[in-house]
């Protein structure tokens, strides 16, 4: 049998125990459950491994993966490859953090909840909001949900969002708003930036939420000058999609009118891990409070006067609120925020004010570069924060491949999600890139028949 | 002396660094030339500055602040709190799986791809459901894929009128907020003196208008549906579907599964069930499963196989669409089917059967002293009552705070609604007899005390780093973030 040392119990603890339950065997415990439907004999599933089996299996799984250790990593679109500090793994790996619950008991959970707060306080000061929440399961989610709270503010039910918003979010949008019953437009492109054209034309007083990304999906830093008065001359929300990495370089977007700022928070030193476990992250103006969905911790005092934190405005959370209930999230990303902290404070003021300017500067060298090729073509012509659209002079699927020979990991093809992009690949450079990485890649391109 | 802990930014000393970054390497420009200045920030962003030392300091201090299955016993009930095992940490940190990215060509992530088909197919067989979508992040997103697939599948067949789920009083608060979210009304079906879902209530409910109900089994009390065939007959008979909130699935592995129960769809918590842990909130993992005719409505992709070539599988016209960014938290995956192929079939069945018999133990112990208001065989968990105790004037709250003072975590307190003062109790099968009977008698010691002081009782905790914090105070005037002085 498998497990046998996650399983305490001998057979003299089961005899004992069944006896002082006053049951004869386990199968009186399980009497209650119609034996017709019950399971004749034993499940069919995978034998069982010893540790050093499972390790070994799961080894060999892990080794037919080529990964961004083993891979120059050139991929983003949300999910990105920054230097780790080594520090963060070791603070996630305490185990009285790791195999916690959700913090209930606040007397013996301060470590938690005193990390959250400090979590929430560093998503305040990088977006210049007023309150953030613990944690959304990642930014597709946390997008969807922070236009939702828009719709519940102004009691209105049509969402826009820039075709600039990353896909793999907007998907999301729409499959839960298709169920809910909200609306869902699609602002086109200029350039690759949103038309504020277009939106002005758009939005009006059936508008609850306008959702924008910047840097946007393409990397480009999109025009903020006049967004938020079209927006809230209709009385509707600002939402805005951001990297926090962007951050500490460009103007907060509290300062260009946004409400309510969501964002992917993996890039705060998170491995990509295939995309998950990723850190939705929102924050939104104090008068959004009441309509934000997920835990918040606050800060208060204890029957001595000391200071000390507990989880705080419940009232909006599915527990105490039920079907009235903000959003339904239960279990969120706290390890992960926990990580993310870990990060920022690492980092700190100047660290990543350095890891911003790096992402920038080694971007605009590729960008340089890789456009004066040859058959490659700049796409947009926008300024960029730490990834780029190129044209490609033949399909992306078969320029991978060719990289991938020379452990390099591309870009991303945009086609499938634009089609007006043909052979189109979004490339990005974060801080980690070397400038002979990225003249290797430039070499690659520029070699690829 | 109870103190106050330092922030990170009370801490923080202008000049002091906690990282290195190499040079930059590549040719600068100045940064107007990069980005306009009007979209640069103006004001330098004011994080914290610490040396890498005080950081670790200042984090290893919070973490003695916190309680973890690693620290003790947390009969946390309905939230599953068995022993993380320590090898699902290394193998999820294996650079092959903690290193990917999404949008990697399939050909180069074929051991992950493998790994989400073979966890597909042992969840399969755990709980008799035809297919698996890993995508949810959490039981209650699992809950609002379930509820989208379940809409998705009465619209494909024109059937729009039905705009209501069925849930039992005794449900979790994610199972009715989950409905509101998918653009549904809910309607509560009450229980009977049994604890279980009211048969005929049930009848009276269910109508042509019904979606779906949704259906923890065992219950929340702990209780299993012995009237789920009728249940299942009475939903089925009026159109609907029957939806499986896995919660408490660790009572019946090996015994009885979802699919023969005559579910539709079934959501597991991997974070609950199978052993990965909870991380003070998250990330938790929560599949769903459903039944052969549910298969098209999945969100994509799913994992298949062809030709000995795993690949994402997008061809799925009546798909809702997608509910994560991209394949859910596979790390957490990684860890559950580490746990998975560890226990086996046998050892599944065994951690369920220990943690039955190690709640009925338990249970049996503590009614010596406690009420417990439904007094029959329970399954990994049981909900006893402190009303007398409240009376006295110290509650199930006080009563929580007690057991801080001794060491346990409590169980989970005021839940569910439908027992007044409620103490849910689970222990899980990776507790030992000697742990269950410690237990009990901090519970019998705790009681003593409400009888001589209860006044006391309900003032404490008085051996947590902190004393009783003031939840009203923080809901009145909330302080959610630091501010500079």
């Amino acid at each position: 049998m498998g497990g046998k040392h996650y399983l305490p119990l001998t057979d003299e603890d089961r005899k004992e125990m069944l006896a002082a339950i006053g049951a004869r065997s386990m199968e009186d415990l399980f009497s209650d459950i119609p034996s017709e439907m019950r399971v004749k004999g034993k499940l069919a599933l995978s034998p069982a491994l010893s540790e050093s089996e499972a390790l070994k299996h799961l080894s060999e799984l892990a080794a037919k993966n080529r990964h961004t250790d083993s891979c120059v990593s050139f991929m983003g679109a949300g999910i990105y490859d920054h230097f780790i500090p080594s520090v963060v793994k070791h603070v996630i790996g305490r185990s009285e953090f790791c195999t916690s619950y959700t913090p209930y008991q606040p007397e013996v959970s301060q470590g938690i909840l005193q990390a959250i707060f400090e979590y929430q306080t560093m998503i305040c000061q990088l977006t210049g909001m007023d309150v953030a929440n613990a944690s959304m399961y990642d930014g597709g989610t946390a997008v969807t949900e922070g236009a939702i709270m828009g719709c519940g503010a102004t009691r209105r039910s049509k969402v826009l969002v820039s075709r600039s918003v990353s896909p793999f979010y907007r998907a999301i949008m729409a499959n839960y708003y298709d169920s809910r019953g909200l609306a869902l437009e699609e602002i086109p492109l200029k350039d690759g930036c949103t038309d504020l054209e277009e939106l002005a034309e758009m939005v009006d007083g059936e508008t609850a939420s306008v959702v924008v990304q910047q840097p946007n999906f393409f990397g480009l830093i999109e025009e903020t000058e006049g967004l938020a008065d079209l927006i809230h001359d209709q009385k509707a929300v600002l939402v805005v999609c951001a990297d926090p990495i962007s951050l500490p370089l460009l103007q907060p977007p509290s300062e260009y009118g946004a409400d309510i700022v969501v964002g992917e928070g993996q890039c705060l030193g998170v491995p990509s891990s295939f995309g998950g476990p990723a850190l939705g992250i929102i924050a939104a103006r104090q008068k959004f409070v009441r309509q934000m969905p997920g835990r918040i911790a606050g800060e208060t005092v204890d029957s001595e006067g000391n200071r000390g934190y507990v989880l705080t405005l419940q009232t909006r959370e599915q527990h105490i609120r039920r079907e009235k209930a903000a959003s339904n999230i239960c279990s969120n990303q706290a390890l992960v925020a926990l990580a993310a902290s870990v990060y920022m404070a690492t980092l700190g003021r100047q660290g990543m004010r350095e890891v911003a300017e790096q992402c920038i500067q080694k971007a605009a060298y590729a960008r340089e570069k890789i456009s004066a090729l040859k058959g490659y073509e700049e796409v947009f012509p926008g300024r960029c924060f730490k990834e780029f659209a190129v044209k490609v002079p033949g399909k992306p699927a078969n320029l991978n491949c060719a990289l991938l020979e020379k452990n390099i990991l591309g870009g991303v093809d945009l086609e499938p999600f634009y089609p007006e992009l043909k052979q189109t690949m979004l490339f990005t450079v974060t801080e980690k890139r070397t400038a002979e990485e990225i003249n290797t890649l430039v070499r690659e391109l520029e070699g690829w028949k | 002396m109870r103190k106050p802990k330092a922030l990170l930014f009370e801490m923080s000393r202008s000049g002091r660094l906690g990282y290195s970054l190499p040079d930059c390497d590549v040719p600068e420009k100045p940064l107007a030339e990069l980005i306009p200045e009007k979209h640069q920030r103006s004001e330098p962003l004011d994080l914290p500055e610490l040396s890498e030392g005080e950081i670790i300091r200042h984090f290893t201090e919070l973490s003695t602040r916190n309680f973890g299955v690693d620290t003790g016993f947390y009969p946390l009930g309905s939230c599953t709190m068995k022993y993380n095992p320590k090898v699902n940490e290394e193998t999820a940190a294996l650079s092959g799986f903690s290193l990917l990215h999404p949008c990697q060509p399939e050909e180069t992530v074929q051991g992950a791809l493998e790994l989400l088909y073979k966890m597909e197919q042992e969840l399969k067989e755990l709980t008799g459901m035809d297919r698996f979508t890993l995508q949810p992040a959490a039981g209650a997103h699992g809950e609002l894929t379930g509820l989208m697939v379940i809409q998705a599948y009465h619209h494909h067949r024109g059937d729009s009128k039905r705009n209501r789920v069925l849930i039992p009083l005794s449900a979790h608060g994610t199972n009715p907020a989950t409905v509101s979210m998918a653009g549904y009304e809910v309607v509560q079906v009450p229980c009977d003196e049994r604890g279980l879902v009211d048969l005929e209530a049930l009848k009276e409910a269910v109508d042509e208008n019904t979606s779906a109900l949704m259906l923890t089994n065992p219950s929340t009390l702990g209780l299993f549906e012995e009237d789920i065939v009728a249940i299942a007959r009475t939903v089925h008979e009026a159109g609907g579907l029957l939806y499986y909130d896995g919660a408490n699935m660790n009572a019946i592995m090996g015994y009885i599964r979802p699919g023969d129960m005559g579910f539709d769809v079934v959501h597991l918590n991997l974070h609950k069930t199978m052993s990965t842990p909870h991380g003070g909130g998250g990330p938790g993992s929560g599949p769903v499963g459903v039944k052969e005719r549910l298969i098209p409505f999945l969100p994509v992709p799913l994992v298949d196989n062809k030709n000995d070539q795993f690949f994402f599988n997008y061809d799925l016209p009546e798909s809702i669409g997608k509910m994560h960014s991209f394949y859910g938290n596979f790390g957490v995956v990684v860890k559950a089917y580490t746990y998975l192929r560890m226990m086996g079939a046998e050892g599944l069945k065994q951690a369920s059967g220990d943690a039955v018999l190690n709640a009925n133990y338990l249970m049996n112990l503590l009614k010596k002293n406690y009420w417990l208001p439904y007094d029959r065989i329970c399954k990994h968990e049981f909900v006893l009552s402190a009303k007398p105790e409240k009376k006295k004037g110290a509650g199930a709250g006080d009563i929580a705070k007690a057991l801080l003072d001794r060491g346990f975590h409590p169980p989970t307190v005021y839940f569910p609604l439908i027992v007044e003062d409620a103490l849910m109790i689970e222990p899980t099968e990776t507790e030992t007899k000697e742990t269950l009977d410690a237990f009990a008698e901090v519970m019998t010691e705790i009681a003593k005390d409400i009888d001589e002081d209860a006044e006391k009782v309900a003032h404490g905790p008085y051996n947590t780093v902190v004393g009783r914090l003031d939840e009203v105070q923080a809901a009145r005037n909330p302080v959610l973030r630091w501010e500079k002085k």
